[in-house]
């Protein structure tokens, strides 16, 4: 975003921009930015909390006054603190829906589970949607079952097709791995309780059968010769600490 | 928080041993007065409407946000490392429209702008001027003289 910054200054326009890594800022010297100190994937810090966002886009908003710049400053106000783990019972966040954990063994079992996962958890995603009358899975065009039934092909070595027209299958495949967690996120978000941040993805990663399905899938396109599929299975799919 | 002995060990390798690419210049306009701010948001989230064509994980393009379209992206970005509960409980928590809206109720600045957009940030920015160039020039059009980048 600095570099961007850099070309839309040089053609007249303002800027002004938030900075979560500000090593980055540091080395390309944006024009005005603002270091925050939130987690990757929450510049503006707090989800549902209009206030806080509101002060940090105004913090950032801010620099435009300044009467010169570059400029690098960092925000110090510091997001409340969110369960760091599913066993982090102090901070209030529940599991959603505790999934039996059983060992996958047999062909299909494994699909099974994640369609079973599927269901159960269909009650809250519901609940979620209507709730905020939006939801973020979509990207892949394919229902949650859909999803779950074309991952675990490519998983098992079924196929090495894709199954939407016109959508490469590395591509279907990271975007059905998105989808996938954002139904699984969605559902967990919707229910009571305070917000969970990185308690949420050890949920997911750690007591999953859809991540099972994700780890299992991981190897399988890292180690195919189509570059992309390659680098879908290097960077795409499933977090270095939580591969097997 | 994003301090780099906080994050996971390889995304923190990553980030400590990482250097952007240089841009070179250091363009710094004068901006206009707050109440003549006329504002976008650009978002390096790989964000778009679902019906729009996916960003390819080196994408330089970018899509267009409508305004009252906002609340109905998908993400893109192809990095496992970032949270998405926060996008997925509410977008405003990286992508302030709404927020940027009740500043301009408000009279802090003068109006939001009705097209917003965003790139895949994992993409080079250097690959992305002649792509950031032609976007400044469509914004100037609609009267934008001022743009908020949102990283994510």
């Amino acid at each position: 975003m600095s570099g961007l910054a850099k070309y839309l200054e040089d053609e007249g326009l303002a800027t002004t921009l938030v900075a979560l890594v500000r090593k980055q800022a540091e080395q390309v010297v944006p024009p005005r930015a603002l270091w925050v100190p939130y987690p990757l994937g929450r510049p503006f810090g707090v989800p549902g909390d209009a206030a806080f966002q509101t002060r940090v886009l105004r913090a950032a908003m801010a620099l435009l006054d300044a009467p010169s710049g570059p400029l690098l400053v960092d925000h110090a106000e510091e997001a409340p603190e969110v369960a760091a783990t599913p066993d982090d019972e102090d901070a209030g966040w529940v599991c959603p829906v505790s999934f039996p954990k059983a060992p996958a063994e047999s062909e299909g079992a494994l699909l099974d589970a994640v369609l079973a996962e599927i269901a159960e958890l269909a009650p809250w995603y519901n609940v979620g949607v209507a709730r905020r009358g939006r939801t973020t899975m979509g990207g892949s065009g394919l229902k949650p079952d859909a999803m779950a039934r074309f991952l675990s092909a490519w998983a098992e070595g079924t196929t090495r097709q894709s199954v939407v027209e016109g959508v490469p299958p590395a591509e279907l495949i990271r975007q059905c791995s998105e989808d996938l967690k954002a139904y699984y996120f969605e559902a967990a978000t919707a229910r009571p309780g305070p917000d969970a941040g990185d308690a949420l993805t050890a949920w997911f990663w750690r007591e999953t059968a859809a991540a099972d399905l994700l780890r299992k899938l991981q190897p399988v396109c890292f180690d195919d010769p189509d570059p992309a599929l390659h680098d879908v299975g290097d960077f795409m799919l499933v977090p270095s600490q939580y591969r097997n | 928080m994003v301090r780099l002995t906080d994050l996971d060990e390889d995304t923190g390798a990553f980030l400590r041993g990482w250097d952007a690419p240089e841009v070179p210049g250091s363009p710094c306009v004068t901006p206009p007065p707050a109440a003549e701010r006329r504002v976008a948001l650009i978002s390096s989230a790989g964000l778009r409407l679902p019906e729009d064509q996916l960003f390819s994980a080196d994408a330089t393009d970018y899509r267009v946000i409508p305004a009252e379209r906002a609340d109905h992206v998908v993400m893109d970005h192809v990095s496992t490392s970032h949270d998405r509960t926060g996008f997925q409980q509410d977008v405003n928590t990286i992508f302030p429209l709404a927020r940027l809206k009740e500043m301009a109720a408000a009279g802090e600045i003068g109006s939001v702008a009705d097209f917003h957009y965003s790139f895949m940030g994992a993409s080079d920015p250097r690959q992305m001027e002649p792509q950031a160039r032609s976007l400044a020039a469509i914004m100037k059009a609609e009267g934008v003289n001022t743009v908020v980048l949102c990283p994510v």
